[in-house]
């Protein structure tokens, strides 16, 4: 049987598939320069600036960033270990958080998720904040400036509070029945039926931890403690940050590239990301479509 | 306090777990809170806080005479407001197309790409920026050349950066909304839309009178809520994008930057303080008015 599809169905696919194609490209344009930009000569750049399309290609850029890589691996070293303790102590936290005020027979629940919720109506500002930690904790230049001022979010312990209600509170009586404590409870039961809801406040918490540089901008003054996009930032406000280490490594004549090695610190920095997301926005699609099923 | 006691004792497992979450906002949060006092003084970094010299309203006095408060208040909320509308128009959109059209693989690459820059970090859109727009070096100028026009000096004007700006947030933001409006999209019952083919709607009749009067409810509530953070927003983005170059705060200064500027700049404390102040106090009073009217509304919406 043929089926046939009215005029303005076509005319309707035909604007979306324009539609869509032109906003997949606008979303791709900035890859692509910074990628190609990365394999452009440096002479080239210079003459004619960056381009869609350059005419020749080059690794040099690459090529002297690895003459001495121990910045960007110091620096990958950074992110990842802040990224994977951040996000494992940020989801234990929250959970065991939005677990307690979950549960209908915790008689304050209220009381502290409110307490909880007022931090993000009012806030003393970015000054205090800045005073607090540098003054009062003396955490300047420390890692755990980097690690502690974000490390739980009000915001996700709602969420995550959210998808704990949804958990049948007969699990907990049940349990309780069998002689098992809160802590066991929420261990061996509720942690395991909540896998979607920290999937994705584990995604959450990690892309924010990648992806810091605001605490390092602030708090962090020496280069071996940068995390890897502040690294990036410093490179592309002045490129020194690399080159003074490229430099060391070459003899005195030969000049790094800097335009090109803008890029290429980008394209490097970014890279695990760009691999890492085909596969991760699966859970991030999944835990958004629960999360915003239920509001 | 009695109560409070026994239920401490009954439940001490609960209030442990608990404990790590409340410490950490009690420090990183409400003490802070406290340091509003800094608004009302002249800052002196050698004494503690209260031993600071008051001066009662002179930092927003001076906030207010220099005209700084104005603008930023201005820049903050205009640009949120073009965020918000342009952001949202085009998510429904692609979340509308990306339901309808047939061609799986096509809407599933699709959907993946505008996906992407939600996942990079704001240091990377720098790069962007400075790539396509740089003076010397940038795409733009570069193209400009080509077609034989002037190279356009974009780090001396303030005229398109309000454009550049609003197109990178949009362009972040793309793909994470899309998903939000799809879901709300699925949720849909199919017989409205089955309804609606029997009776010879055509696609453009059922997205007018089905799709988007069910999308507005969500709408609305993201509306709402970004409303209640308007004087907020995406210090990230605007620093990236423009960083200290002050050719251009006329038109890219919002709360945010001139407090961290107050901050990392000239360690003005008292007066950025009070700028901060002004806006997590307006702020608050935006939340509540905005929750308010969701309450009346739609009830089971209201945040609190």
């Amino acid at each position: 049987m043929r089926i046939k599809t009215e005029k303005s169905t076509v005319a309707f696919n035909t604007i979306g598939y324009i539609v869509l194609t032109f906003l997949t490209v606008i979303c791709l344009i900035p890859f692509w320069v910074v990628l190609t930009g990365s394999v452009t000569p440096e002479l080239e750049i210079i003459n004619e600036g960056f381009k869609l399309w350059p005419n020749e290609l080059t690794f040099e850029a690459y090529r002297s960033m690895m003459t001495n890589p121990g910045v960007i691996v110091r620096a990958y070293e950074v992110s990842i270990v802040l990224t994977v303790t951040g996000t494992a102590l940020s989801l234990f936290l929250t959970a065991m958080a939005g677990y307690v005020l979950s549960r209908k027979d915790f008689k304050y629940r209220n009381g502290f998720s409110f307490y909880i919720y007022f931090t993000l109506l009012f806030s003393g500002g970015l000054i205090p904040w800045y005073i607090l930690i540098v003054k009062d904790l003396q955490m300047k230049d420390s890692y755990m400036a980097l690690l502690l001022p974000f490390l739980v979010s009000a915001w996700n312990i709602i969420l995550m509070k959210g998808f704990m209600k949804s958990i049948p509170e007969d699990i907990n009586e049940s349990a309780k029945i069998d002689g098992a404590g809160d802590f066991t409870i929420f261990i061996k039961l509720i942690l395991p039926l909540s896998t979607p809801g920290l999937a994705t406040i584990g995604l959450f918490v990690a892309l924010q931890y990648w992806n810091e540089w605001f605490l390092a901008n602030l708090f962090i003054t020496t280069a071996d403690k940068y995390p890897l996009q502040f690294l990036l930032y410093r490179t592309l406000a002045s490129a020194e940050a690399l080159k003074t280490n490229i430099a060391l490594s070459l003899n005195a004549d030969t000049k790094p590239p800097s335009e090109t090695l803008k890029m290429a610190a980008a394209v490097v920095a970014t890279g695990p990301i760009v691999f890492l997301y085909p596969f991760v926005q699966r859970f991030f699609v999944k835990g958004l479509l629960i999360g915003s099923v239920k509001g | 306090m009695r109560g409070f006691i026994r239920e401490l004792s009954k439940n001490k497992v609960m209030f442990l777990m608990l404990a790590p979450v409340v410490v950490f906002f009690a420090i990183f949060a409400y003490v802070p809170m406290a340091g509003v006092y800094y608004a009302f003084t002249n800052y002196d970094p050698n004494v503690s806080m209260f031993k600071n010299e008051f001066v009662g309203m002179q930092n927003f006095d001076f906030l207010f005479e220099s005209g700084a408060l104005w603008t930023i208040t201005r820049n903050t909320i205009l640009y949120n407001l073009a965020f918000i509308f342009i952001g949202n128009f085009l998510q429904i959109v692609c979340a509308i197309f990306l339901s309808e059209l047939p061609g799986k693989w096509f809407k599933k690459t699709a959907q993946s790409v505008m996906f992407l820059p939600y996942f990079i970090s704001f240091v990377l859109v720098g790069a962007f920026v400075f790539n396509l727009f740089s003076t010397d070096n940038g795409v733009v100028n570069t193209l400009l050349e080509k077609l034989g026009m002037e190279p356009y000096d974009f780090y001396l004007n303030t005229a398109p950066w309000k454009y550049i700006i609003v197109f990178f947030n949009v362009w972040k933001g793309l793909g994470y909304g899309t998903v939000i409006y799809l879901a709300a999209i699925m949720s849909i019952s199919d017989e409205y839309h089955e309804a609606a083919k029997i009776d010879g709607a055509s696609i453009f009749q059922r997205i007018r009178f089905i799709t988007i009067p069910m999308l507005m409810p969500t709408f609305i509530l993201l509306l709402l809520l970004a409303l209640g953070g308007i004087l907020k927003g995406q210090f990230d983005l605007f620093y990236q994008i423009v960083g200290d170059n002050g050719m251009l705060f006329d038109a890219t200064d919002v709360i945010d930057t001139y407090v961290f500027r107050a901050l990392t700049g000239n360690f003005d404390v008292g007066m950025g303080t009070a700028a901060g102040f002004y806006q997590s106090f307006f702020g608050l009073i935006l939340v509540l008015s905005v929750n308010y009217i969701i309450r009346k509304t739609r009830e089971d919406y209201a945040v609190f």
